[in-house]
């Protein structure tokens, strides 16, 4: 067993002990941790932001490149403190309204495609084509019959009665099992963060061999 | 006057960035270009907005000597160093990278892996076995899980010359029955996404300017 000299390890350390402290129950060292970490998350993601988009998409194109038309987007960036104020929030919508719409605008040929028409393709194909083996005709099909039952079961412009009650059903089982195996995989990813930072603890700070 | 200014800015830009993936005209694609970069100039103004309200919150708790106002200093001060050491340091190297590598990486890490435990409640009162859904979300999650570890490996069965093994069953649930599942919602969720777009471009859709 060798204990590290590294500060940061130790200071690392001391604040995985603190966030676990909350598995006793919630206490001042948690609160403490957890106040810190909001603190130095808000500021690394601060200097991220204001670095990508005030520095590298405004700064230095309109330097460098002398593209004027960025000054509307620091007008419209600027707009966006009159929120600040109760009498000109209405003005702080502007920026707010630009980039909803160009979200909105961009959105929608390319979730069209990507979402809806790919995810269509790759639905409907030939589970006998040349080089299938008979895996993956029967994964082609259960995948086809999967898709089409699930979208039954979301359409609700239906009764649930007859063919559409039993095909829904089985798009449920469907949801069902792919909560389930969303969840089972989820959980072995916590499980590995949570192996992560014991092998931190016994090993980088204790110096436990393990 | 505000509000219809922002509905017909909205209108427009929308309509803009719609129309222009169909138009792969070179003056075209630079207006859409700049548009993009303006987007990330103003996320940049709003992200400085958003933090200036953690402050003015944290900030009024301290002043009013709220319980636990202590925590507040905690937090106002740990965001203050790190802006601190980006502009006196920079961001590639130096205090501002060790603060992240030490500080937050770890302390966010530890956070998300206590969802570990969390879940693991969570799942006993979910999966208690009641009747067909709940055994089909248990023996998926429960076949998932064993799969994704060396016991699930090690868990094999000979038929017929072919070796099924539970990793084998877990990686076969995870790329036929579960992307069966996920595209009949991705299919919903996409048409649902661009009836909303349509809706804010249109101007129906007005629940992001506010209630003022």
């Amino acid at each position: 067993m060798h204990i590290s000299s590294d500060i940061g390890i130790w200071i690392a350390a001391l604040g995985t002990i603190a966030i676990f402290s909350f598995l006793y129950r919630e206490n001042p060292v948690f609160r403490f941790a957890e106040h810190l970490l909001v603190g130095v998350s808000a500021g690394y993601y601060l200097v991220q932001y204001a670095h990508s988009g005030l520095i590298k998409k405004f700064w230095y194109p309109l330097t460098a490149g002398g593209n004027y038309w960025l000054v509307f987007g620091a007008l419209l960036g600027a707009m966006m403190f009159l929120k600040l104020n109760r009498k000109t929030r209405g003005w702080g919508n502007i920026p707010v309204a630009f980039y909803v719409a160009t979200g909105a605008g961009y959105l929608i040929p390319s979730v069209m495609k990507s979402m809806v028409l790919l995810q269509v393709g790759g639905t409907i194909r030939n589970p006998f084509a040349a080089g299938n083996s008979a895996g993956d005709a029967i994964t082609t099909i259960v995948i086809f019959v999967g898709v089409i039952c699930t979208l039954v079961y979301f359409y609700f412009s239906a009764r649930r009665t007859g063919v559409v009650k039993h095909v829904s059903r089985v798009g449920m089982l469907f949801l069902l099992a792919g909560f389930g195996a969303t969840f089972g995989y989820t959980v072995m990813g916590r499980i590995t963060l949570l192996i992560g930072r014991f092998q931190f603890l016994l090993r980088d700070w204790l110096g436990v061999g393990i | 006057m505000s509000r219809t200014a922002a509905i017909i800015i909205a209108f427009v830009l929308g309509l803009f960035m719609m129309i222009q993936f169909f138009i792969p005209h070179p003056a075209v694609t630079g207006i859409y270009n700049t548009l993009l970069d303006i987007k990330q100039i103003v996320l940049g103004c709003a992200f400085i907005l958003g933090v200036l309200s953690l402050i003015r919150f944290h900030a009024g708790r301290i002043r009013q000597k709220q319980a636990g106002g202590w925590y507040s200093s905690a937090a106002l001060l740990g965001l203050a160093v790190m802006v601190v050491m980006a502009l006196v340091w920079g961001t590639e190297d130096g205090p501002y990278r060790w603060m992240f590598n030490n500080v937050q990486a770890p302390m966010q890490a530890t956070m998300f892996s206590l969802l570990a435990f969390f879940v693991a409640s969570a799942a006993y009162r979910a999966f208690r076995v009641r009747n067909l859904d709940a055994s089909v979300l248990l023996a998926v999650g429960v076949v998932v899980m064993l799969g994704r570890v060396t016991l699930g490996t090690l868990l094999s069965w000979d038929i017929g010359g072919q070796t099924l093994s539970l990793a084998g069953a877990s990686e076969w649930i995870l790329h036929s029955v579960n992307v069966a599942a996920k595209r009949g919602i991705l299919i919903g969720v996409g048409l649902g996404m661009i009836a909303t777009a349509l809706r804010i471009i249109i101007g129906l859709e007005r629940t992001y300017l506010g209630r003022d």
